[in-house]
């Protein structure tokens, strides 16, 4: 997999709602290399003692530009929200194995997103060759995102509020679920969001005997494959290793995860 | 201008080598980094099995620093062989293979299986990994253990031995000097440091493993002592490492007595940091009319 290091520069560093940004980079070498569910590292060079990257979806891609959405959730995304255009990040990507694009005339792709989950299944709506239905959740109004970029690229999208302040109220795998029954062969489910709602998305793809790829949010140090921070326990032939989120993921399929190994 | 140091028998074409456990086997940050640049490629630990790994959480970031607990995650030397070995046995550089067990014996065969192979730089002998329950640091916080796994792979191959040291020690002498008596042909300093963080809101330890080892800026200090300390005790060439971030500390390692040094954790966050330190050695000594690095071997004048 081709992967760069470069130093980007800031284009627009904006809100979005609430805490969450949305980061425009000038990234030649790195933009027309992302694949759908590829994510960036990212050094925020401000920051001294708080010393590794921060890894990020990548969310929208055009030209030499790409862009996050994120959300400020510690010292790192602080201090990235609160940079300007013009200053500059150290970025390596495009990291780690996406989703397989939908082709036409195979599964109806339906997407699963909660929070910001819902940047790492832009690109894979935008480049699907199939349309399907993006189900997208947060506890309130303000945790649902770019609900209208999904619906411009002629995706119908289901909104769901755990507060029912937008969409309908409660969870985004009970909208999923409502969809799901009667079930029907042909579909295929793509997620990113918190470990919960994945594993909510797995055990339904597995009672209605649909593919799913999840794409999962783990903690993580070099993105690169070396420190061995992220790993989750994917079922192997006669039994479960350790695999690495950065690199033989983020994205898995579902039916390989071995959820109980890792408690 | 020479660059150029040896440990044991192995020469360096500089002496900016990488940390074991931070830069995997290699071929992951080949395409960043050139590492044909680099003193040495030091591989991730291995024993003769494979060996999963500790439970996540195993990193947490703390001021200046990190603290793991990954449990020597690795492929076994038959694995590592398989798949790794192709790749870095073609470098133009040295690679040094980390090495460990959980008994003397085991040290000895995993030796016997790196020297038969062929090809090998040297071996380092992990016998201070803090995060795993048997072998590691027990080996190196008992002088007589440690004599003893030194000797055992002393017996086992030729290849040049590095033994890394614990930082957790009350004096590192005694121990520098029972791996060189018994055949360390240089020793790596330092090992990270035994360490802990909790999360007050949940009141949980931020490890899965409840402890790991601090790597890092913090820890420079510490290494530095220890490095000039062991220095004094032995005659053997000293690796130096602990939180090198720029060529201005290597070259404080150098002072204190390391002949070689290894660029850790900062390959986590900056893949390019030893291809820089190197750079930044070689300003340095342009500027200051140095001809040859190990001029500044020891070089600390702790005296009035």
């Amino acid at each position: 997999m081709a992967m760069v290091e470069q130093t980007v520069q800031i284009v627009s560093n904006e809100r979005d709602t609430d805490l969450y940004f949305r980061l425009v980079v000038l990234a030649p070498q790195i933009a027309p290399l992302v694949k759908p569910g590829q994510f960036a590292h990212v050094r925020i060079l401000p920051l001294k003692h708080v010393l590794l990257r921060r890894p990020f979806s990548i969310f929208q891609v055009s030209g030499e530009r790409l862009s996050i959405l994120y959300k400020t959730v510690g010292q790192g995304t602080e201090v990235l929200s609160r940079m300007q255009p013009g200053e500059e990040l150290s970025m390596i990507g495009p990291l780690g194995h996406g989703f397989a694009v939908p082709e036409s005339g195979g599964e109806i792709p339906l997407l699963v997103a909660g929070g910001y989950g819902m940047a790492a299944l832009y690109l894979l709506a935008q480049r699907s060759s199939q349309k399907g239905i993006a189900f997208v959740g947060g506890r309130r109004r303000v945790d649902i995102l770019c609900e209208e970029e999904f619906r411009a690229l002629g995706w119908e999208v289901r909104v769901t509020t755990e507060d029912g302040s937008h969409g309908e109220k409660g969870v985004v795998t009970q909208a999923l679920a409502a969809e799901l029954r009667p079930s029907k062969p042909g579909r295929k489910l793509f997620a990113c969001g918190p470990t919960a709602m994945l594993k909510a998305v797995g055990q339904l793809a597995a009672e209605f005997d649909l593919p799913a790829e999840l794409s999962l949010d783990e903690h993580m140090g070099c993105g690169m494959g070396v420190c061995l921070t992220c790993v989750v326990p994917i079922k192997t032939g006669d039994g479960w290793d350790y695999q690495r989120t950065c690199t033989e993921g983020p994205v898995f399929d579902s039916r390989l995860i071995a959820w109980e190994a890792a408690q | 201008m020479n660059l150029a140091v040896k440990i044991g028998a192995l020469t360096l074409q500089n002496p900016v080598t990488v940390a074991s456990g931070t830069f995997g086997y290699g071929v992951e940050y080949s395409q960043l980094v050139d590492l044909n640049q680099l003193g040495a490629v030091v591989v991730k630990g291995i024993r003769l099995g494979p060996v999963r790994g500790n439970p996540t959480p195993r990193t947490v970031e703390v001021t200046s620093g990190l603290i793991n607990a990954i449990g020597l995650q690795g492929p076994g030397v038959d694995g590592f062989i398989r798949k790794y070995w192709p790749f870095l046995k073609v470098l133009k550089v040295p690679t040094i293979i980390n090495i460990w067990g959980t008994t003397v014996e085991e040290y000895a065969e995993v030796a016997r299986r790196f020297d038969a192979l062929g090809g090998v730089g040297a071996l380092e002998l992990n016998v201070s990994c803090p995060n795993i329950k048997e072998g590691g640091a027990q080996f190196g916080t008992d002088v007589k253990l440690l004599s003893q796994v030194v000797a055992a792979c002393r017996k086992a191959t030729k290849l040049p031995l590095i033994t890394k040291m614990s930082p957790n020690l009350v004096s590192i002498a005694p121990y520098a000097q029972a791996a060189e008596t018994a055949g360390s042909d240089a020793l790596s300093i330092m090992n990270s440091f035994p360490a802990m963080a909790i999360d007050i809101e949940t009141r949980r330890p931020r490890l899965a493993n409840v402890t790991g080892g601090l790597t890092g800026p913090c820890i420079r200090p510490i290494a530095i002592k220890l490095v000039w300390e062991a220095a004094k005790a032995v005659k053997i060439p000293i690796i130096g490492m602990g939180g090198i971030q720029t060529a201005s500390d290597a070259i404080e390692f150098l002072l204190a007595g390391a002949t070689a040094v290894a660029v850790g954790t900062a390959n986590f966050y900056e893949p390019q940091t030893g291809l820089q330190v190197i750079g930044g050695l070689r300003e340095y000594m342009q500027e200051n009319r140095i001809e040859d690095i190990r001029e500044l071997i020891g070089g600390v004048q702790t005296g009035k």
